[in-house]
């Protein structure tokens, strides 16, 4: 059932490649999942997320100072390593400083025909980013525009909307499912399956998403879930630690990742002005810690999370140096902690020492699992 | 390696009010509750001139000089960082604000009264006070770490009234009204929650001086900093560092503005007029970038030894100061808008239009627009060399530094990178960083 998102995920050049074949479109590669893809979609542009391939490289030393977050080091190898050769744009919306220097280094050394640094406003929670924003997206619009030669009308951007919000829904119901007693899908392959959703098209994934699910509702898996575990923080596509955690005798059925739900969690809510209820929806997002301020509005959002999901225990991961996740993780684990869910913090790097990880996972698992004993 | 002096040099005149300044700011700040004042907590990058119009009272701290002042004191900054990671904080996050956390968990403040009751420094002999509790928090947002920095703040202190405005609206070259109007409305939002937490009513005529106070410190620092072009230059870094950090302290304060205008800037011209050096025997002229490691200015001395000045950085010099491009093609202070304040909205539009071309605010966009200053800089400042700290204490100056040291060598500038941090002392090597010092004044031919 899964196969076919692990083979997008895995293949995602290829994918990337065939699609610019069959359609003759442009194909954008982006940081961070606060790019508004919608806009791109509407103009036929295939918005690939950039991610690393979690091997040790070489490549990053002289364009980034090793004091900042191996992820962003691993996507510029990636570009250095003339992996993303097709891609005729490169974008970032503004986040943390970390991943755009892999965007500011890739410009210059690896040309693109089109880049783009879009001003996403870091203050969400002002009144004023909403109108912000929607004028920082007029002006990406015509941009895109012009570079196209296309216009993006609204019936276009309607149908992107569509084809989103219908993506974000299915994953919903998805999520749903991992509610169950016994959930019909671990963890890594949920972390597959939105991997996949940031590297295909949308339309494609919709259509895989729904006999995903509909052989899910009626699938009762022969495996020991064990405890019930949340992961959150910082980007993590480490499928591999996802997987040895597993197969620890527990099942991860919840996260608060930029590469899980916190990706599609909200919908655009479809207003006369496309570019305002577009701006909208990336404004009122579960935010990314960068944007997570005055107030801390991810911590609630997260103890619910633990509660509907009915989580026994919480993995904060970070990669390592993530400065945005540094500075919220001390609240985030007093938070937990006081609704009474033990915590195993840990750093993540390119790739994880997964033995030493395994005997602390192990030690969490056991610690969870200790009050069943009394 | 001593070498003869070439020109004639002497101490600053200005420098004891320098210092007086800056003492008189710790002071007010820790004395100002006991006059019936207001005292406020924000970056050193912060509209200061916003607080200013709650009354002539109101006592600001930033957090960066704050935390580069406890840096200095090296076993009040290790008792800090000892007391933040104890907290769970990691020992990567920036070191100013590992500082100034700790100055709270610890509750010292890095200065006191000394049996005479004078208000001197902690090291100076003062018993410590305690961190004296700020009444509200105004910040700014651009590098990851500015509002955070603050919601910790707020959670130590068992919560303060904060407001953070967002200013990372691209860079200078791209600005449109849309941009500068969404950081204006923030700044009226500001005004009212200020007028809300404090209870007084706001008065635009402070507002107008201070604004105006801002306008002459950024572009006289700015003209100071261009003076630096003379060979031999008037200031070393060593001596900048302890003159542009008024402007960092409160750049929208009258003392600060009058000290630039009427006390340094003339005193630099005169310097310049005379061919007086701040470094006798200059052969060699270098810059550095980013915060120095405060405990450890001495590597600027120990190049001296070597007949090398090192003559100021962008990072000292657009920190603050305030530039533009002249007829001439190069680089000089930023004219002075010429303009009456009629308005509180007409003022602050003309406030967020100047200090959104702040030099150091646009490598948060793109490490290309820092190197094209850079190089700027070491082209107009006629210099042999740069030396770059990597520095592990300060993400936000730090991005894109590797990108720099490509574009400074390819522009060919030598370049000497070195690893440290600003506040953390136990990052900072040393004796490693001398012996490079001397291969690369080696390669600059100064050795």
């Amino acid at each position: 059932m899964i196969h076919q998102f692990k083979d997008w995920e895995k293949n995602r050049h290829d994918y990337a490649k065939e699609w610019k074949e069959k359609t003759d479109g442009k194909v954008m590669g982006y940081f961070c999942t606060y790019v508004p893809e919608e806009i791109l979609y509407a103009a036929g542009i295939l918005p690939v997320r950039i991610l690393g391939s979690h091997e040790p490289q070489d490549v990053t030393e002289p364009h980034i100072f090793a004091m900042f977050c191996p992820f962003c080091r691993d996507c510029l190898a990636q570009g250095l390593k003339n992996r993303y050769k097709y891609l005729d744009g490169l974008m970032i919306a503004q986040s943390c400083l970390h991943i755009r220097q892999a965007y500011t280094s890739w410009v210059k050394h690896r040309p693109v025909d089109f880049e783009k640094f879009l001003c996403m406003p870091h203050k969400v929670q002002s009144p004023h980013a909403y109108e912000f924003l929607t004028e920082e997206l007029r002006v990406f619009k015509k941009e895109v525009e012009d570079w196209t030669g296309n216009k993006i009308t609204d019936k276009a951007l309607d149908e992107a909307i569509k084809v989103y919000n219908e993506n974000r829904r299915l994953m919903h119901k998805l999520y749903e499912l991992r509610k169950r007693d016994n959930p019909p899908i671990t963890g890594e392959d949920v972390m597959e399956v939105v991997m996949a959703m940031q590297m295909t098209d949308k339309a494609e994934h919709n259509k895989k998403l729904k006999e995903l699910i509909a052989n899910l509702e009626k699938s009762t898996p022969n495996r020991e879930v064990g405890s019930r575990l949340m992961i959150l923080g910082s980007e993590d596509d480490d499928t591999v630690f996802m997987n040895m955690v597993e197969n620890c005798g527990a099942t991860f059925v919840i996260d608060d990742h930029c590469t899980g739900s916190r990706y599609f969690w909200n919908e655009v809510v479809p207003e006369k002005d496309r570019l305002a209820s577009i701006a909208a929806r990336y404004i009122d997002r579960i935010p990314c810690p960068s944007k997570d301020w005055e107030e801390r509005k991810r911590i609630p959002h997260i103890l619910n999370l633990c509660k509907e999901w009915q989580v026994d225990g919480v993995i904060i991961m970070q990669q390592k140096f993530c400065d945005p996740h540094e500075l919220d993780f001390v609240a985030i684990k007093k938070a937990l902690e006081d609704a009474g869910y033990p915590t195993l913090f840990l750093e993540f790097d390119v790739t994880v020492p997964t033995g030493q990880f395994r005997i602390r996972v192990e030690a969490f698992l056991e610690m969870i699992g200790e009050e069943d004993l009394f | 390696m001593e070498q003869e002096a070439l020109y004639p040099t002497e101490k600053l005149k200005c420098w004891n009010e320098a210092k007086q300044i800056r003492m008189k700011y710790y002071q007010d700040y820790a004395e100002a509750r006991n006059k019936g004042g207001i005292r406020w907590a924000g970056g050193a990058w912060t509209f200061d001139a916003i607080p200013a119009g709650l009354g002539e009272d109101v006592y600001p701290i930033t957090s960066e000089p704050y935390g580069a002042t406890i840096a200095f004191d090296k076993d009040l900054s290790l008792e800090c960082m000892e007391a933040a990671e104890k907290e769970g904080y990691p020992r990567d996050l920036c070191s100013y604000m590992r500082n100034y956390w700790g100055s709270i968990l610890i509750d010292k403040y890095p200065f006191g009264y000394n049996d005479t009751g004078e208000f001197v420094a902690r090291f100076q002999g003062a018993k410590p006070l305690g961190f004296p509790k700020p009444d509200f928090i105004w910040q700014d947002h651009i590098c990851c770490s500015h509002a955070k920095w603050y919601q910790v703040v707020s959670d130590l202190e068992g919560g303060i009234p904060m407001f953070t405005v967002d200013n990372a609206v691209g860079p200078a070259n791209e600005l449109t009204d849309s941009k500068i109007k969404f950081v204006v409305e923030q700044l009226k939002d500001g005004i009212k929650f200020l007028e809300k937490v404090t209870g007084r009513e706001y008065d635009d005529g402070l507002l107008f001086k201070a604004i105006r106070n801002h306008f002459v410190s950024t572009s006289k620092w700015a003209e100071i900093c261009a003076l630096n072009k003379a060979i031999p230059a008037p200031l070393d870094e060593k001596s900048i560092y302890s003159l542009y950090v008024l402007g960092t302290l409160q750049k929208a304060g009258k003392q600060v503005a009058d000290f630039y205008e009427k006390t340094l800037l003339p005193e630099i011209k005169e310097r310049v007029k005379k061919g007086i050096a701040a470094v006798p025997n200059e052969r060699f002229r270098v810059m550095s970038d980013t915060q120095p490691p405060w405990s450890f200015l001495s590597i600027f001395r120990y190049l001296e030894k070597f007949g090398c000045v090192s003559i100021g950085s962008l990072y000292t010099f657009g920190l603050i100061g305030q530039w533009e491009v002249k007829k001439d093609g190069t680089w000089g202070p930023k004219t002075i808008p010429d303009v009456e304040f009629s308005s509180r909205d007409q003022a602050l539009y003309e406030y967020v239009k100047y200090e959104l071309h702040k030099p150091e605010w646009q490598h948060f966009y793109s490490c290309h627009l820092k190197s094209d200053m850079m190089i700027r800089i070491a082209r107009e400042w006629k210099l042999n060399g740069v030396m770059l700290h990597y520095n592990r204490g300060c993400e936000g100056l730090t991005v894109g530094i590797a990108e720099n040291r490509l574009a400074l060598l390819e522009a060919g500038f030598p370049v000497m990178a070195f690893e440290g941090n600003n506040a953390d002392e136990r990052e900072f090597d040393e004796a490693r960083t001398k012996a490079k010092i001397n291969a690369f004044m080696e390669t600059i031919g100064a050795k």
